[in-house]
């Protein structure tokens, strides 16, 4: 049983760890905890089904949808989190984390209609990229392939591939530098202003990307977004704003703690993310993952 | 100090006439008051450079506690249930505040954050207990022993509360002048030198969280009042949102802002729900970048002057 | 200085009052507030609704309005949350002089406005909300509701399930956590308990409203192999659900019971298989078996089609009777008044014992302000005309059979259901016919 919990726990897991990873990245990097975030997830999520219906109202076949879900995850995280860096929150760097916070609420209230008014009310789904991998048996229960294996893939790429970005590559260790160090290193040479608005692109693409892969499994409505946007200051919370792994942990925590709270408690499987972050927060309110300093990447 | 209870003064003639011109707009006036004393626990925070995306929890909270206690038929007066209610959230700021003074910025944010989503979701789920999401209804109760219609009703909780919100904002400008005041402002500028000078910022602090969830809860007694019925939904993050949208809309120079903001963020909504039913959020976010890009210091400040308004208006 | 200030107050009391202007005593026009989700995830049924009501008043005022008079709806956004919808109801009574109010779809909502609508003296047509105790728990003088309660459709749900499927042992519940998925397992629960005294229930699952992920609960479901899963989930929810469930052979393992399904077939399209127990809150089907070649029917769905690109699904049904009940109220008024324009409580007097035609079936209104609504299940099959499921093995439950009795409370007298009930001769059958 609670292997079975465990399976169900990693898929969900997996899906808050991209969410979250993009917001703590953001966090770490420009210092901005963003509000909006939920809403690149759900604007991801939209764009993604919708290519994916439009791929298939072509007749083209079905495996293009998962290159797909890449690229609508880009494009949103170019089009839209660009924008928004650009356009708002460059303007505030510095002032108040207060005003910083609202402006991503704004954005919030506004991505929320915009959604609203471009995709309609109606639930939008497109599963067939979900049905077209099949299903795997566990001890005589079916588990969908794409749940099971693709999505807690996909994170594990997304955090081997950060990781490798972040120290391995030029950029990536001019984006570190950042966080430790922003005057250090802008006096080094390095073009803070880039740096900001391509983090921004990055996080908001990883949000749109856990997006477009729920978009084959769950049913697309108004304010799903504003549901991911709490479960994911949960797990960037509970890990420390700004650590990767830490947040990957934390998702998993999450994700096993409410899988296992339908089994054992189901009438608390909710709260469990919250009690987490609460506990977490109390004992070690810099994050689980975090020694010293707060803003680490 | 003139300035302050100018723009204080003028809103209050605007509000105390209001009513007897437009009945109808009884009720949302005092919704708009209620949420302006909210705002106001809000501002206190500000001012230690704190915000709180879980003041819902103290709206909530008080609003339950009317609603329970009505539908047990436990003290069926206007006069006992506010009262009572408000020292319940006191209560439970009190507890909370206990030990999330130790967090500051982001930390403090998402504690405050968590626990009320913690109490948002209890409401939502122990539903033969809070009624679930539909929430609970409340019966309108006797005001001073006197058994109301709806419209006397109205007319009497708007004067109460116009009354309690003036005795607040009063109250919480004179504490922001006095010395626990000016320590918060420290908290904000420069915490350490705070501690050098022998005063505990925690203790600082503690106050003024205190002061913001008794306001919060003031404002939640009232609104299940008068709504006549309460949800979960008024714990819930976009709420205590709102509140924080409220209290930089108005302004965080004096405490007249967050009840001009109130006033406004209600206006902006009823029209918005008139002309644009279905967009009425993005109205709202873009007057709130409106407000954030060219008049930062809020509707206050924009009357009082653009000067710095903080600090200088709260003498 | 002080000047500015003033202004600046001014202006705010200017703009409170600017908005739009008061009522008349002799109606120009017979302004209609309608409560519905226009956002939130209700908003499948809200904005459906919203479509349907604006080509019903189209097509009265295309006939001169309600006696002479053109109707002008207003809408009011359910999704606000109900502290903002009760003032926003309220701006609409008082500051719009809206004669009629329709709210609303959530029962949460039914239940904060029935007290408001008193107050107010306006009348009040429930058009959507299902909750059976508005009028078992209370009295109110100001409100009617023009459709069945949650007791006629559960009641419904269940005759049918022992209909098509009387052997079976394990039940499992899969139900939205809130007032609605609650109180309707509620009564499924007690009418097992009295029909099947000996049937297990092996798992209660109320996972969070809007859930996005259902796998845990599938995953248990597996495990269990219940011989009935249950659910009157909706929407989104629904959607999600039975897409996962799909996915992973739950379909196929158990017999679902999903008496909101109707709303969610056509969206479900392929995915939806054959062999599924579904309802739609009432008799609502734009293929109804007996209305589906109506002219009017005929005329609606081409219309809503056009309008909105989708087959009208319940609530736009729910909203034509709303409105064909409203319009025939006020002439039943008109003509008890000797031709002049009625007053509110004329009109809400003249709802009691009202009987009107729907698209789908004929509607009364009993005393107590309660509808009674015919109740149509069916088992979903695949047909070559249409991408999605068809209802087929339909069973048409009379509104008197299914609606808790006048007086009694419908946790109670499902606890005493009978047997024989589920062979009651005034049930009618039909099979899909193309």
């Amino acid at each position: 049983m609670i292997l079975l919990a465990a399976l169900d726990g990693l898929a969900y897991g997996s899906l808050i760890f991209l969410v979250a990873v993009g917001l703590s990245l953001i966090f770490g990097v420009l210092g901005v905890l963003n509000v909006a975030h939920g809403s690149f997830y759900a604007i991801g999520a939209y764009v993604a089904a919708s290519a994916v219906l439009a791929a298939a109202g072509m007749g083209l076949p079905t495996w293009l949808a998962f290159p797909l879900f890449l690229v609508s995850a880009v494009l949103v995280g170019v089009v839209v989190g660009g924008t928004v860096e650009a356009l708002l929150l460059r303007r505030i760097y510095g002032k108040e984390e207060v005003l910083q916070l609202l402006v991503t609420f704004a954005v919030f209230m506004i991505l929320e209609d915009a959604q609203k008014v471009v995709f309609g009310t109606q639930p939008l789904f497109a599963n067939a990229p979900m049905n077209w991998l099949g299903t795997v048996e566990v001890f005589g229960i079916f588990y969908t392939s794409y749940q099971l294996i693709l999505i807690p893939l996909v994170a594990l790429v997304v955090l081997l591939g950060l990781r490798w970005f972040l120290r391995r590559t030029r950029f990536g260790r001019a984006i570190v530098a950042v966080t430790q160090d922003r005057e250090a290193a802008m006096a080094m040479g390095i073009d803070a202003t880039r740096i900001y608005l391509f983090t921004f692109i990055i996080g908001a693409s990883l949000a749109a990307l856990g997006g477009a892969l729920s978009s084959a499994t769950t049913s697309l409505t108004p304010g799903i977004g504003s549901g991911m946007i709490v479960l994911s200051f949960a797990v960037a919370a509970t890990a420390g704003l700004g650590r990767i792994e830490g947040a990957a942990v934390a998702a998993l925590m999450i994700g096993l703690g409410r899988s296992a709270a339908v089994y054992f408690a189901p009438e608390f499987d909710v709260l469990i993310p919250y009690l987490i972050m609460v506990a977490v927060l109390l004992i070690k309110p810099e994050g689980l993952f975090t020694t010293v300093q707060t803003r680490k990447v | 100090m003139s300035r302050q209870y100018l723009i204080g003064a003028g809103l209050l003639i605007a509000l105390v006439a209001f009513p007897l011109l437009s009945p109808w707009s009884t009720v949302i006036l005092t919704v708009a008051l209620c949420e302006g004393l909210a705002a106001l626990g809000i501002l206190v925070l500000l001012r230690a450079g704190q915000v709180s995306f879980g003041h819902g929890l103290y709206f909530a909270f008080s609003a339950y506690v009317v609603a329970f206690m009505a539908a047990a038929h436990l003290g069926h007066e206007v006069l006992l249930l506010v009262p009572i209610a408000t020292a319940a959230s006191g209560l439970v700021a009190a507890l909370v505040g206990l030990f999330i003074v130790r967090y500051r910025a982001i930390f403090f944010g998402m504690l405050n954050l968590a626990i009320s989503m913690v109490f948002f979701s209890l409401l939502e789920k122990l539903f033969s207990i809070t009624g679930g999401a539909d929430g609970k209804r409340v019966p309108r109760p006797t005001l001073l022993g006197m058994t109301l219609e709806r419209e006397s009703f109205e007319f009497w909780m708007f004067y109460i509360t116009l009354a309690l919100a003036v005795v607040a904002a009063l109250f919480v400008a004179r504490y922001l002048a006095s010395s626990g005041g000016k320590a918060l402002e420290a908290i904000k500028s420069n915490e350490t030198r705070l501690e050098y000078l022998g005063v505990s910022s925690r203790k600082v602090l503690y106050g003024a969280y205190l002061l913001s969830g008794l306001l919060a809860g003031l404002g939640g007694a009232i609104i299940a009042l008068v709504s006549g019925h309460v949800t979960p939904e008024l714990a819930y993050w976009v709420r205590s949102g709102e509140f924080v949208f409220i209290a930089i809309l108005g302004g965080v120079g004096g405490v007249a802002g967050p009840f001009l903001g109130a006033l406004m963020f209600q206006i902006i909504r009823g029209y918005a729900a008139v002309y644009a039913p279905e967009t009425w959020h993005a109205v709202l976010g873009i007057m709130l970048l409106v407000i954030i890009f060219f008049a930062p210091s809020g509707l206050y400040g924009l009357i009082a002057g653009r000067r710095r308004a903080s600090g200088e208006a709260a003498r | 200085m002080v000047r500015t200030k003033l202004a600046a107050a001014l202006f705010a009391a200017t703009a409170l009052l600017g908005l739009p202007a008061a009522a008349q005593e002799k109606p120009k026009e017979l302004v209609v507030g309608i409560a519905t989700f226009l956002s939130g995830p209700a908003s499948v049924f809200g904005v459906p609704g919203k479509a349907a009501a604006d080509l019903f008043f189209e097509e009265i005022n295309a006939k001169g309005g309600i006696l002479g008079v053109p109707v002008k709806p207003v809408y009011v956004d359910e999704g606000a949350g109900t502290n903002q919808l009760i003032s926003e109801y309220r701006r609409v009574v008082q500051d719009q002089g809206a004669q009629i109010m329709l709210g609303a779809i959530s029962s949460g909502s039914c239940n904060a406005l029935a007290p408001v609508a008193e107050d107010l003296k306006v009348v009040n047509v429930m058009w959507d909300c299902g909750t059976q105790t508005i009028f078992e728990e209370g009295k109110w003088k100001y409100s009617v509701r023009t459709q069945g309660h949650a007791g006629a459709e559960m009641m419904a749900t269940l005759l049918y399930l022992m209909k098509v499927k009387p052997d079976f042992k394990t039940v499992a519940v899969v139900n939205q956590d809130y007032a609605w998925g609650r109180e309707s397992w509620a009564l499924l629960q007690a009418g097992l308990k009295a029909l099947k005294p000996d049937v297990k229930i092996v798992a209660e699952l109320f996972p969070k409203f809007g859930a996005p992920d259902f796998s845990t609960e599938i995953t248990r479901l597996s495990a269990l192999r219940p011989d009935v899963v249950i659910s009157t989930s909706w929407g989104g929810d629904l959607d999600t659900f039975v897409q996962q469930a799909a996915a992973r052979g739950l379909l196929k393992q158990s017999t679902f019971v999903l008496p909101l399904a109707e709303s969610s077939m056509e969206r479900l399209g392929a995915v939806m298989p054959e062999g599924v127990i579904v309802g739609s809150r009432g008799d609502h089907y734009f293929l109804h078996p007996k209305y589906k070649n109506t002219a009017e029917m005929q005329a609606f769905v081409k219309a809503y089609k056009a309008k909105t690109g989708a087959y009208p699904i319940y609530p736009t049904f729910h909203m034509n009777q709303a409105v064909t009940g409203l319009v025939k109220a006020y002439e039943k008024a008109a003509a008890a008044a000797g031709g002049k324009w009625p007053s509110k409580e004329q009109v809400i007097a003249a709802f009691e014992g009202l009987e009107f035609k729907s698209l789908t079936g004929t509607i009364t209104i009993r005393s107590d302000h309660q509808g009674l609504e015919d109740q149509m299940l069916g088992t979903t099959r695949r047909v070559p005309e249409y991408p999605f499921a068809v209802y087929d093995k339909i069973a048409l439950y009379p509104g008197k059979l299914v609606t808790t009795p006048l007086g009694e409370k419908s946790l109670d007298w499902f606890a005493k259901v009978k047997p024989e009930l589920v062979k009651d001769k005034s049930i009618e059958t039909f099979d899909y016919v193309k």
